[in-house]
């Protein structure tokens, strides 16, 4: 394992993998379907203590 | 589970004694004895209260809260941050008034400095940070925290690593690290009180009522994790005698540059900021009794800062010996975090959308609001800073020292003194503060006193910078060095009333939060809504 394997590695796949981790993120955050689920989830610090 | 913490707590002072009987230094032995003294007075202290691991402050509550270790660390906080300030302002008076340092080894500014970091940050900010997230896990959980005495043992256990630190510090022993100093022992004794910790957290996420995790959590949990890494990874050393303070880090060189700022810019990102930004998330919509402006856009917010804090730790390397590559690296990813910076700042802000009355009428949402103006305002200026440009005139400046203290003064004080105005009467069983009025006091007081203190490094620093690199016509230096400190002492001075305002705005609390303890409550005009004016 040499500097330039692990650079290349890093430059490619590295970063392949976290753009599509956070498409992934960006798709979980703004689905339409989950509106519903994520108004719940901002109202739970407002429940009775 | 009893048993067992009695049992681990027993072969803690018997650690403790062993380290005394064969310390080769007398730092070391009387670290040793403190240990002893911890672990057995926690065992006598656990055998007067029996089963009891402490119970809801309101008694009426449906879930078996704890609040009595959130309780203890309301006043932990309180008081680290009394002291922290404190010792700030003899620092900062020191810088004016060389004198003050009394000639004296224990008293000299390279011992008090990192007295006064390691008090606001790690005394003062970690209690707020175990003790808000103690409180918010279990109410957004619906839960009672994991652990029984485990709870007990990362506050109080958190503490001793401060007592250990911050003597250590006065009697001179540092590992020369910033914001890392502690020796190894209080590292290893730092690092089993954090495992313990991420447990408790863990192990009340596992047993919640509620189905979804809040994203407070979410930011507590990323700043736990984060932290043991950075710790750990940071901390590596190999001490000369196991019965001796003194130790040598494993890494040397540029590497341990990197290490060193890849741990302590991550220190900024995860422990005064991931974690106050999940106080943000939860006692912004708690004060201002509405839900945040968009949830959605703090899941973006929480991961997109994630992803990109971690590597922007090399801007404080710029123009060293660090690859170039890495420090565009480091410069890129810092300026990319004006994104998720803002996007944060604009989440909490917009919260009020509708409801910014309320600001007129309720000084603890005004202390998180400017909390989060400062916020915006410190996160910007940093990505600034770590422009090659810009920090080839702001680096080693004073212009560091201000920015620093907008963001820990700003968001990380502020914020964390509207959490504690917000639950002290929780906590305490109390049905309100003891005086409104003195919370919108302490805001001015600190409001102002941070204003003075940034202006003054602001002027101070952009003069040291250009007085520094300035040439005469036959290219030497223009000014020596003994001049530019000369020209830094007006500026020392305003910052020192800054920081004494900020200092009394600390006092203001800790007397606020005592009498609210005590039940009493101040005779004073009310804050009436415009309604409200209308009939009165």
């Amino acid at each position: 394992m040499t500097f330039e394997n692990t650079s290349i590695f890093a430059e490619t796949w590295g970063l392949i993998y976290l753009v599509v981790l956070f498409a992934g993120i960006l798709v979980y955050a703004l689905r339409p379907s989950a509106k519903k689920k994520f108004e719940d989830a901002a109202r739970i610090p407002l429940m009775e203590d | 589970m009893y048993f067992i913490t009695m049992l681990l707590l027993g072969l803690g002072a018997l650690l403790g004694l062993f380290l005394s009987s064969r310390a080769v230094d007398s730092v070391i032995a009387f670290h040793g004895w403190m240990l002893v003294a911890f672990c057995v007075g926690f065992i006598f202290w656990m055998l007067r209260r029996g089963d009891n691991t402490g119970g809801p402050a309101n008694p009426d509550s449906v879930v078996n809260y704890n609040d009595a270790v959130v309780r203890v660390g309301v006043v932990l906080s309180v008081f680290w941050g009394v002291v922290g300030f404190l010792v700030g302002l003899v620092i900062a008076l020191q810088l004016a008034y060389p004198a003050l340092n009394f000639d004296l080894p224990w008293t000299s500014f390279g011992r008090l400095r990192p007295l006064h970091t390691s008090a606001v940050i790690f005394a003062f900010g970690g209690n707020v940070l175990i003790m808000t997230s103690m409180h918010v896990v279990q109410r957004t959980c619906r839960a009672r925290i994991a652990g029984g005495w485990a709870p007990w043992f990362v506050l109080l256990g958190y503490n001793l690593f401060i007592v250990i630190a911050a003597s250590g510090y006065v009697l001179g022993v540092t590992q020369s690290k910033e914001y890392a100093e502690p020796e190894w022992y209080a590292d290893i004794w730092l690092t089993l009180v954090w495992v313990a910790y991420l447990l408790v957290f863990l192990g009340t996420l596992w047993r919640r009522k509620e189905p979804h995790i809040y994203v407070a959590n979410w930011f507590y949990l990323a700043f736990i994790a984060t932290v043991a890494m950075l710790h750990i990874i940071n901390n590596l050393a190999m001490p000369v005698s196991f019965f001796g303070a003194k130790s040598y880090i494993v890494w040397a060189g540029v590497q341990d540059a990197l290490i060193q700022w890849w741990y302590a810019h991550n220190a900024v990102g995860f422990f005064l900021t991931a974690g106050f930004l999940g106080i943000m998330y939860y006692y912004v919509p708690k004060q201002a009794d509405r839900p945040i402006y968009s949830y959605r856009l703090s899941i973006v917010h929480f991961w997109s800062l994630i992803f990109l804090y971690i590597w922007a730790g090399p801007h404080h390397l710029l123009y060293t010996a660090l690859p170039d590559w890495a420090q565009t690296l480091g410069m890129t990813f810092s300026i990319m975090l004006w994104m998720p910076s803002w996007g944060g700042m604009i989440n909490g802000l917009m919260t009020l959308s509708g409801a910014w009355d309320k600001l007129r009428t309720d000084p603890i949402l005004r202390l998180l609001t400017i909390s989060l103006a400062f916020y915006g305002m410190s996160t910007f200026e940093g990505p600034l800073m770590a422009i090659k440009t810009v920090n080839a005139l702001s680096h080693y400046t004073d212009w560091t020292i201000g920015h620093v203290h907008s963001g820990a003064l700003g968001w990380v004080g502020m914020v964390s003194f509207g959490a504690i105005y917000y639950m002290t009467p929780l906590v305490f069983n109390r049905k309100q503060l003891y005086s409104l009025r003195l919370v919108s006091v302490h805001f001015w007081l600190a409001t102002i006193g941070i204003v003075l203190y940034a202006a003054a490094m602001w002027v101070s620093g952009i003069l040291q910078g250009l007085m520094w690199r300035a040439y005469d016509s036959l290219g030497f230096l223009e000014y020596s060095f003994a001049e530019t400190v000369e020209a830094m002492f007006p500026f020392y001075v305003i910052r020192a009333l800054g920081g004494g305002l900020f200092v009394i705005g600390s006092w203001v609390m800790a007397y606020n939060v005592y009498r609210t303890a005590r039940g009493h409550v101040r005779t004073e005009r009310p804050y009436l809504a415009a309604s409200e004016y209308a009939q009165a």
